[in-house]
C-alpha cells in the first residue's frame, strides 16, 4: 500500500508544466481558439517530442508504455495549461485500438500517435458528438452495438461550435459496414465501456489542472487588486469562497488518483471509481470557475481578461465523456441498488 | 503509488478482526458522558490494552503494539467494522500521546503513555479558556515557577470529560510578561490536586461532557512540563495538526456512517415510506466523500510514511469531515421523518435513535479543533497565501 507518486512520475510532470508553462501560454490558447481547426499539427509534433500522445502507446509501438496513473499527471499540467490539442481523443482511440482483436490497426497507427504523425477520435455513447473529428486520420464510432473504424474520408462531420472556444464538436455519420466493423458484440461493449471510463478519467484529471489555475488567478488578483485601501484578497469573505474551493479540489484529486489505479489496473469497481473523480474534479472546476469570476469582479466578465479560458473548459471538461447526470447516475445505481460493484475502501461493514 | 495491501497488512486485519469480533461488546456501552458509561468504557479499554489492541502504533514499551499509521489505518477499519465502543481516552492517545512521543523526555514517555495507554488515567484537553476561545493565544491562565514547581492560577473551559478525567494537558502563561503565543508552555495537570476544583457543563444533550476547570495556587511538579518552556504554543500546533489532520477521527468512523446512512435509506425505500427524488443521489453523494475522506488520508499517511509532516493541510481535513459528518447526519433525520426528534429510549425509536445522538454531535465538529471559520483563515493565508490585513 503506498499512496505516493514516484520520482519519476513527479519528474515527467514537472517538464510537461514546464513546457508548457512556456509554449501553451494564454495568448496561444487564444491564437488556438481563434484558427479555423484549432489545432496546429507542428506542435502536436512538439507535443510528441516530450510524449505527450505516446505516454499509454506501449513501447513496442514506440510509445512510453506508461499507465494511468502517470497519465493523470501529465493531464492536470494540460488542464492547467488549457492546452487545446486532441490528447485525450487520441489517446483514447488508440487505448481502443490496442484492445481490438485484430492487431493490425493498433501496429498501424499506435507508432503514428506515438511519433505525432497522427491523431485519432472516437465516439461513445455517453456523447452524440465526436470530439476532435476533423482532424482524426482515424476515427472509432459505435453503431448498433458495434465498434467500427474509419477514414475521416468516410465519415460525414457537421461542426456543433461550441462554449468553450478550444472544444471542437461534431455530428459523424457514416455507412456501416461488415467492412466498417472493428469489434462487436461484448467485445465492442467492453471497449466502449473502458473508452468512457479511460476518457472521463481524463476529463478529471485535466478538471484538477484547471480548478487549480483557476484558484491560482483568483488568489493573485485578490492580493493585487485594491479597494477600501486593502488588497482585496485581505477581505474574510473572498478568502473564505477560496478556501471552500481548495478543499473541494484536494478531495478531488484523492479520487482522481485513486480512479487512475483502478483504471490502470483494471478493478473491478473501476467504473464507480471514475464516476466518483469525474463528479468530484469537476464540481471542483466549476466551482473554482465561479469563486474565480466572482473574485476578479467585472473585469473576469469580460473576453480580455484569461479567466473564461478556464471558465469554459471547466465547463466543457463537465460535459465530456458523461455528464453530472449520467455519473451521478452511475453512482448512485452502484452505492443504493448494487447493480455495478462498489466497495469501500479498506473498510468493509459487517456482513459484506 | 499501489494501492493494494500487503500480505502482512492483511494478515494484520484477519488478526485484528478476529480478536474483535470474539471480544467487542455485543451491545452499546452507556455514554461515556455519565460516571457508569465512563467507567464501562474504561473497562473496555483495559481489556483492548491487555490484548495489546488499544494503540497499535504505539511501541510496545508504552503499551503499543509497534504498528505503523497503515496498521493504524487497517485497525480502525475493523473497530468501527465491528461497532466497537467510542475512545473514552481519544484526547489523551490520539492527541497527547503523538504529542508525549515527539516531545516528552524518556521519564516523561515511561511515567505517561503506558497508563495512557491502558486508560488507567483519562486524559482531558485544556486549551480554551472564557476568554481564549478562536483567539488562542489570548491565554491568561498562569503556571509560575517556584522551585520545583509551577504555581498554576486561572481557568479553562469545555474541556471534554473533564467532569471526570484524571489528567488535564494544557496551555499556561510561563512568562507573565508575555502575551499572545510567547511565553506560553505545556503542561500537564493531575486534576485531583490542591487548587484544582472541576464543574461539569452540560451539553446540548443534558449529558455532563465537558467542565470548566479552575486553578487556585494549584501546584504541580516542573517535571510536568512538556517540550521546551515558553514554546508551548509549538507543541501544542504539534498536537493540533494531529487532532484536525490524521487521528482524531480516522476514515472509518465516517465510512460506517454513510454505510449505515445507505442502509437507511434502502430500508425507507423498501418499508415504502416516502422519500422526496434527491434524496438517493445525496445519499450516494454522503458515500461518496466519505470515501474521498478515507482516500485523503491515505495519501497523508503514505506521505507521512515517506518522511512527511502534517501541515496547515490538516486545516483541509477539519472542514471537510466535520461538514460531511452533519450532511450525513442531516440527511438521516430526513429520513427518519416524524421519528427523528426521538430520544434513543423512545419505545418507538427502535434502533434509529442513535442518529439523533449522531448528529447532535456532529453539530460541534464545525466548532471544536479549532471552528471552520479558522480553518477557512489558515487555509486562506497560509495556504493560498491571501494577505492577513
Ligand atoms: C463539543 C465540544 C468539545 C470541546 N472540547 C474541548 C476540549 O476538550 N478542550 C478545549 O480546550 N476546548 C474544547 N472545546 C472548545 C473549542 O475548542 C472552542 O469552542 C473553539 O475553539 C471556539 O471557541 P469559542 O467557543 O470561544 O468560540 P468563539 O471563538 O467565540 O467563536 C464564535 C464564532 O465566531 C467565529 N469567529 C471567531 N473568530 C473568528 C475569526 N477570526 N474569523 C472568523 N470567524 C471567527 C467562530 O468561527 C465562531 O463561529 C470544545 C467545544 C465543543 C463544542
Amino acid at each position: 500500500m503506498d499512496f505516493t507518486f514516484n520520482e519519476d512520475q513527479l519528474l515527467l510532470q514537472q517538464a510537461t508544466r514546464d513546457f508548457l508553462e512556456g509554449e501553451c501560454t494564454p495568448e496561444w490558447v487564444r491564437a488556438s481558439w481563434e484558427s479555423d481547426t484549432g489545432r496546429d499539427p507542428a506542435f502536436w509534433k512538439r507535443l510528441a517530442e516530450i510524449g505527450v500522445p505516446g505516454l499509454l502507446v506501449p513501447e513496442a509501438h514506440g510509445g512510453l508504455g506508461l499507465d494511468e496513473t502517470d497519465w493523470v499527471l501529465l493531464l492536470e499540467e494540460v488542464g492547467r495549461a488549457a492546452l487545446a490539442e486532441p490528447v485525450v481523443a487520441t489517446a483514447v482511440a488508440a487505448a481502443a485500438l490496442a484492445e481490438l482483436d485484430d492487431p493490425a490497426p493498433a501496429a498501424e497507427w499506435l507508432p503514428r500517435v506515438a511519433a505525432g504523425d497522427a491523431r485519432l477520435a472516437m465516439g461513445h455513447a455517453a456523447s452524440p458528438f465526436v470530439a476532435d473529428a476533423h482532424v482524426a486520420d482515424r476515427l472509432l464510432l459505435p453503431a448498433d452495438g458495434a465498434l467500427h473504424l474509419l477514414p475521416q474520408s468516410a465519415v460525414s462531420l457537421e461542426a456543433q461550435p461550441s462554449n468553450d472556444g478550444s472544444q471542437r464538436l461534431y455530428r459523424a455519420t457514416f455507412a456501416a459496414s461488415s467492412a466498417t466493423r472493428a469489434a462487436d458484440g461484448a467485445r465492442a461493449a467492453a471497449i466502449l465501456d473502458a473508452a468512457l471510463d479511460r476518457g472521463a478519467l481524463a476529463c478529471a484529471a485535466q478538471a484538477l489542472g484547471v480548478a487549480d489555475r483557476l484558484i491560482s488567478l483568483a488568489v493573485e488578483y485578490a492580493g493585487q487588486r485594491q479597494q477600501f485601501g486593502v488588497a482585496i484578497g485581505s477581505f474574510q469573505a473572498v478568502k473564505h469562497m477560496l478556501a471552500d474551493v481548495k478543499v473541494a479540489l484536494e478531495y478531488a484529486r484523492s479520487h482522481v488518483y485513486r480512479a487512475s489505479h483502478s483504471v490502470a489496473r483494471g478493478e473491478r469497481c473501476r467504473a464507480v471509481d471514475v464516476s466518483m473523480a469525474k463528479l468530484a474534479a469537476c464540481e471542483a472546476a466549476t466551482a473554482a470557475a465561479k469563486t474565480s469570476l466572482q473574485v476578479h469582479g467585472a473585469i473576469g466578465y469580460t473576453y480580455e481578461q484569461d479567466v473564461h479560458l478556464w471558465m469554459k473548459r471547466a465547463w466543457s471538461l463537465d460535459l465530456a465523456f458523461g455528464d453530472p447526470v449520467f455519473h451521478r447516475a452511475r453512482l448512485s445505481s452502484a452505492v443504493i441498488d448494487g447493480a455495478l460493484p462498489a466497495e469501500s475502501f479498506g473498510y468493509s461493514p459487517q456482513g459484506a | 503509488m499501489d494501492l493494494r495491501y500487503t500480505p502482512e497488512q492483511e494478515a494484520f486485519r484477519k488478526e485484528a478482526r478476529a480478536w474483535l469480533e470474539a471480544n467487542a461488546p455485543a451491545s452499546p456501552l452507556r455514554s461515556f458522558d455519565t460516571r457508569e458509561g465512563f467507567e464501562e468504557h474504561r473497562a473496555w479499554e483495559a481489556r483492548l490494552h491487555e490484548a495489546g489492541w488499544a494503540m497499535v502504533p504505539w511501541p510496545r514499551e508504552y503499551g503499543g503494539r509497534g504498528a505503523d499509521l497503515l496498521e493504524w489505518l487497517v485497525f480502525e477499519e475493523e473497530y468501527y467494522r465491528a461497532g466497537a465502543p467510542g475512545r473514552v481516552n481519544q484526547n489523551g492517545i490520539f492527541l497527547l500521546g503523538p504529542t508525549i512521543m515527539e516531545y516528552g523526555t524518556p521519564e516523561q514517555k515511561a511515567r505517561f503513555l503506558p497508563p495512557m495507554a491502558s486508560s488507567a488515567e483519562v486524559w482531558a484537553q485544556g486549551w480554551s479558556e472564557p476568554n481564549a476561545g478562536s483567539d488562542m493565544a489570548n491565554i491568561q491562565a498562569t503556571a509560575v515557577r517556584d522551585g520545583d514547581d509551577f504555581v498554576i492560577n486561572g481557568q479553562k473551559t469545555w474541556a471534554s470529560r473533564g467532569a471526570f478525567a484524571h489528567w488535564l494537558f494544557g496551555l499556561f502563561r510561563t512568562d507573565p510578561e508575555s502575551s499572545r503565543h510567547h511565553g506560553l508552555s505545556f503542561v500537564l495537570v493531575p486534576l485531583d490536586a490542591p487548587g484544582v476544583s472541576v464543574r461539569p457543563i452540560q451539553k446540548l444533550n443534558g449529558k455532563a461532557a465537558f467542565a470548566e476547570v479552575f486553578f487556585d495556587d494549584a501546584r504541580v511538579s516542573a517535571e510536568n512540563l512538556l517540550g521546551p518552556g515558553g514554546r508551548g504554543w509549538n507543541v501544542a500546533m504539534a498536537t493540533a495538526g494531529f487532532e484536525r489532520g490524521l487521528m482524531l477521527r480516522s476514515p472509518a468512523r465516517f465510512q460506517s456512517t454513510a454505510a449505515r446512512l445507505v442502509g437507511l435509506y434502502r430500508d425507507a425505500v423498501r418499508r415504502g415510506d416516502p422519500v422526496s427524488p434527491g434524496m438517493r443521489e445525496r445519499v450516494a453523494r454522503c458515500w461518496m466523500d466519505a470515501e474521498a475522506y478515507c482516500l485523503n488520508t491515505y495519501q497523508t499517511v503514505s506521505r507521512l510514511l515517506a518522511g512527511g509532516k502534517i501541515g496547515d493541510e490538516a486545516s483541509l481535513n477539519k472542514i471537510f469531515w466535520s461538514e460531511l459528518d452533519v450532511r450525513m447526519h442531516e440527511l438521516a433525520l430526513e429520513l427518519l421523518g416524524p421519528r427523528a426528534e426521538l430520544l434513543p429510549e423512545a419505545p418507538a425509536a427502535g434502533d434509529v435513535g442513535g442518529w439523533l445522538e449522531g448528529y447532535l454531535f456532529a453539530l460541534s465538529g464545525p466548532i471544536y479543533a479549532g471552528t471552520n471559520q479558522i480553518q477557512r483563515n489558515i487555509i486562506a493565508e497560509r495556504i493560498l497565501g491571501l494577505p492577513r490585513k
